[in-house]
């Protein structure tokens, strides 16, 4: 009988109605059949996404503006969006491994996951250090001001994602830990990687394409 | 903390409802927990018990005096540029000062009293207990969301003590001129607001993420959504509304900062500042305006919105009455907060616009006054044939309804264009968003206060003290803001830091701001008359019986009252109705609190709400 139902569909029960009470009484105080760690990262990722969204509206906005050079992107780039797409495929087969419960390959995918985001995030800084050498400061045209905010937000998402796999990756990695232990968390890491890719891939493209 | 009272509510054997053909056992049935009991944090050292406390109800209180403390210096703030405006002649104030002065008093009572306050505080000292929840979702993150919280206060406060003083730039902080030379506090003191307003919002989606998540994942059995306390959807939906509104405010902030810092041209156009062209060139202050409006239209009723709820519950417990129209209110509070977000450029009609988007918003802006006034009809309709007890909830929540209907009123001259153009920054738009958004949200704070106090203290405030300090404060706010609609009406420009008679002020002008400078003092120093109660009333104040205003919400229904930690004792209670079984036919007494079985009050009859 604890079977949820979406918040909008239960604004339209009758709750003084007798067959309403009797289900009601039977109700065990959870509206999702989540847990809440699922419900508050995906509350973080539309938080976020609202975030990105909004700066891309900002950025169509000012493009508009005589004074805007659009920005060239280097070859880097292409790399590191390699290697965030290879992360993200990485974690995925990680979580598969979790399922099944195979330790060493959810050992090798953690580590090898941990490898790809810090190399990500020092190609970006590369990818920093290339543009500006050849003279494309934030000052210089509101373009290129945007990709470093882009790239630094993107990379404090990436920093905070490390944080759990961290923790994730100790907590496995500690004596008399199981695959249960951390089953839910490599799940939850996977699920926000792939959104970290997927915020990647818009932002890339709008700047590639503009 | 005293248990001489027992709620115990006896069936009545000559009453048959299709209820009592059952056995007790059946109709009681709530089936065993089949979602495991939160696991509690329990703190071992004075430390972690009252400074970094994991409670959600101890963060609230810490939540709530931070708030009322800073508020305080916005309220000593309103009476520094109140006495300059009163007697210009004096020069007590330096232009500088007074624009100063008039950006922290805004900041401060918008986002680090209002919203801290309702959210931080009510929410939650109210959430864990009313949804019969042992704490929060995440008490460490909850914790951190304080602390957060405390350090962005610190920042804001610290830009009184840096070079150049805080920002004068209005609490809109418009580009370019919040970060051009000649404003005061271009240098220092806007960034230490942009930052104090980026770590606010970081710690508010801490903290916002709890109220969410444990309003949806974590209540009692038996506490549907539909079953919740109006203070819990509207608070809720504030969050729901927070979260969604405040990443506008971190964008625009954000972006600022770094055309501050940086020299960036997000936001600043190319000018000419001081017969020296800037580096600027190409940004859009426009754009920081819709930024910040779509930030700051929600904020309204982010604020609104749980006074709303907490008002519904106060007029309900205290005349003794089931809400009027439990689930059109809790539509009208998701629908006004779905709107909110329809209809942020009504405050930027004077910015230049197409006049088509100016007849948009201004279409979507007096829409909202349906869902609103639904809620007046029913919270007058809730007061009708009820047993009114004045007491000083009552007092407040009264008052809260005059004001905000009065506030409302003017809302829908400001909401027209073409009757907000001549209006537009005139001292009619202050006494507007002073009643509706000033006055009538802390007339409810003021009220939820007298009636949740015992709740926290295990002590009654002193009820004379609080009728002085209510008449003198309904009747002071209307004694400072009623002659600010005159004003503007009769074209007196609001930012002038100081007005003289001219050929374009009328002489009453000049009287009035003395009259309203005498009141707003007088007002002012009655809330000291609050303070003290507050202190005093909570070593000394009469002791407070249980559940002392016999309400059927969960909060005063604890095993202890005060609430120990983990709320509930050994079980979380069961709920079987919703928090509004006033007066029921057939019931013993005068309530039935959410957590007592049918087979209790088997001769009770539900009436439809």
């Amino acid at each position: 009988m604890s079977k949820s139902k979406g918040i909008i569909k239960s604004l339209f029960e009758k709750p003084w109605e007798k067959d309403q009470i009797a289900i009601d009484n039977e109700h065990q105080g959870q509206t999702l059949s989540l847990s809440k760690y699922k419900v508050g990262l995906r509350t973080i990722m539309v938080v976020s996404t609202v975030i990105f969204s909004l700066f891309i509206v900002a950025y169509s906005d000012r493009m508009l503006v005589h004074d805007w050079r659009s920005m060239p992107e280097p070859w880097l780039l292409w790399l590191n969006t390699g290697v965030i797409i290879l992360g993200s495929l990485v974690f995925h087969f990680t979580k598969l491994a979790s399922d099944k419960d195979q330790n060493d390959k959810i050992k090798n995918g953690l580590y090898l996951v941990g490898f790809l985001a810090y190399s990500f995030l020092i190609g970006q800084l590369l990818a920093w250090y290339q543009l500006m050498s050849s003279g494309y400061y934030a000052t210089t045209n509101v373009a290129n001001a945007f990709f470093y905010l882009f790239t630094t937000l993107h990379g404090l998402h990436l920093i905070g994602g490390l944080y759990f796999w961290g923790r994730t990756t100790s907590k496995f990695l500690s004596k008399n830990s199981k695959v249960e232990d951390v089953k839910h968390s490599i799940e939850l890491c996977a699920i926000y990687w792939h959104f970290l890719l997927a915020v990647w891939l818009v932002l890339f493209g709008l700047m590639l394409f503009t | 903390m005293s248990d001489e009272y027992e709620h115990k509510l006896e069936a009545k054997s000559d009453y048959t409802t299709d209820a009592s053909t059952v056995g007790a056992s059946d109709i009681d049935s709530v089936p065993e927990a089949e979602v495991a009991d939160q696991e509690l944090y329990h703190s071992h050292s004075w430390w972690t018990t009252y400074v970094f406390s994991q409670d959600a109800k101890y963060i609230g209180v810490q939540y709530a005096l931070t708030a009322i403390g800073t508020g305080l210096l916005g309220l000593v703030l309103s009476w520094l540029m109140r006495i300059q405006l009163a007697f210009p002649g004096l020069g007590w104030l330096e232009p500088a000062a007074y624009y100063q002065f008039v950006t922290m008093h805004g900041m401060i009572m918008v986002i680090y009293l209002l919203t801290a306050l309702f959210l931080g505080g009510f929410g939650n000292l109210l959430i864990p207990l009313m949804c019969g929840s042992r704490d929060m979702a995440f008490p460490y993150v909850n914790m951190l969301s304080y602390w957060a919280f405390v350090v962005a206060v610190l920042v804001l406060l610290a830009s009184f003590f840096v070079p150049g003083g805080p920002t004068g730039a209005g609490w809109t902080l418009y580009p370019p001129q919040a970060i051009t030379a000649g404003t005061p506090g271009s240098d220092w003191g806007i960034i230490l607001m942009l930052v104090s307003l980026i770590l606010f919002v970081a710690g508010f989606t801490m903290g916002g993420l709890n109220y969410i998540i444990t309003v949806l994942q974590l209540r009692a059995r038996g506490m549907t959504l539909m079953r919740m306390p109006l203070t819990i959807w509207g608070i809720f939906t504030a969050t729901v509304l927070a979260l969604l509104a405040f990443p506008a405010l971190l964008v625009g902030c954000l972006m600022m900062t770094l055309d501050s810092m940086l020299g960036t041209s997000f936001f600043m156009p190319a000018m000419v500042s001081l017969g020296e062209k800037l580096s600027y060139d190409g940004g859009s202050p426009i754009l920081f305006q819709h930024l910040f409006w779509f930030f700051g239209h929600p904020e309204v009723y982010i604020v609104a919105l749980p006074a709303f709820g907490i008002v519904s519950d106060l007029l309900s417990v205290h005349a003794r009455k089931n809400i009027f129209g439990y689930r059109m209110m809790v539509w009208a509070i998701v629908g006004i907060g779905a709107l909110s977000f329809f209809v942020w450029a009504h405050h930027m009609y004077v910015s230049g616009m197409n006049p088509w988007f100016g007849f948009f918003f201004a279409t979507t802006t007096l829409i909202i006054a349906v869902p609103t006034a639904i809620k007046v009809y029913n919270w007058i309709i809730t007061l009708w044939r009820g047993n009114i007890q004045l007491s000083l909830p009552m007092l407040f929540s009264l008052a809260f309804i005059v004001t905000f209907l009065n506030g409302g009123l003017t809302g829908l001259f400001l909401g027209n264009v073409t009757v907000d153009v001549p209006l537009s920054d005139t001292y009619f738009v202050v006494a507007h968003f002073h009643m509706v958004m000033g006055i009538a949200p802390i007339l409810v704070v003021f009220g939820a206060i007298y009636h949740w106090y015992p709740l926290i203290t295990g002590r009654m405030l002193n009820e004379t003290l609080g009728k002085i300090h209510f008449w003198i404060t309904f009747v002071g706010s209307y004694a400072i803001y009623f002659p600010m609609h005159y004003q503007g009406f009769v074209g007196v420009p609001r930012r002038y830091f100081e007005i003289y008679e001219s050929p374009y002020i009328e002489t009453s002008t000049l009287l009035l701001n003395q009259f309203i400078t005498i009141a707003a003092l007088i007002v002012g120093a009655a809330q000291l008359l609050f303070l003290y109660n507050i202190i005093v009333s909570a070593r000394l104040g009469k002791k407070s019986e249980k559940n002392p205003w016999k309400a059927c919400s969960l909060e005063w229904q604890t095993p202890q009252m005060p609430p120990e930690h983990g709320n509930w004792g050994k079980e979380t209670p069961k709920v079987y109705r919703w928090a509004y079984d006033f007066s029921v036919p057939g019931a013993k007494e005068d309530y039935i609190p959410q957590n007592v079985p049918p087979s209790e009050v088997t001769g009770a009859k539900v009436e439809k709400t």
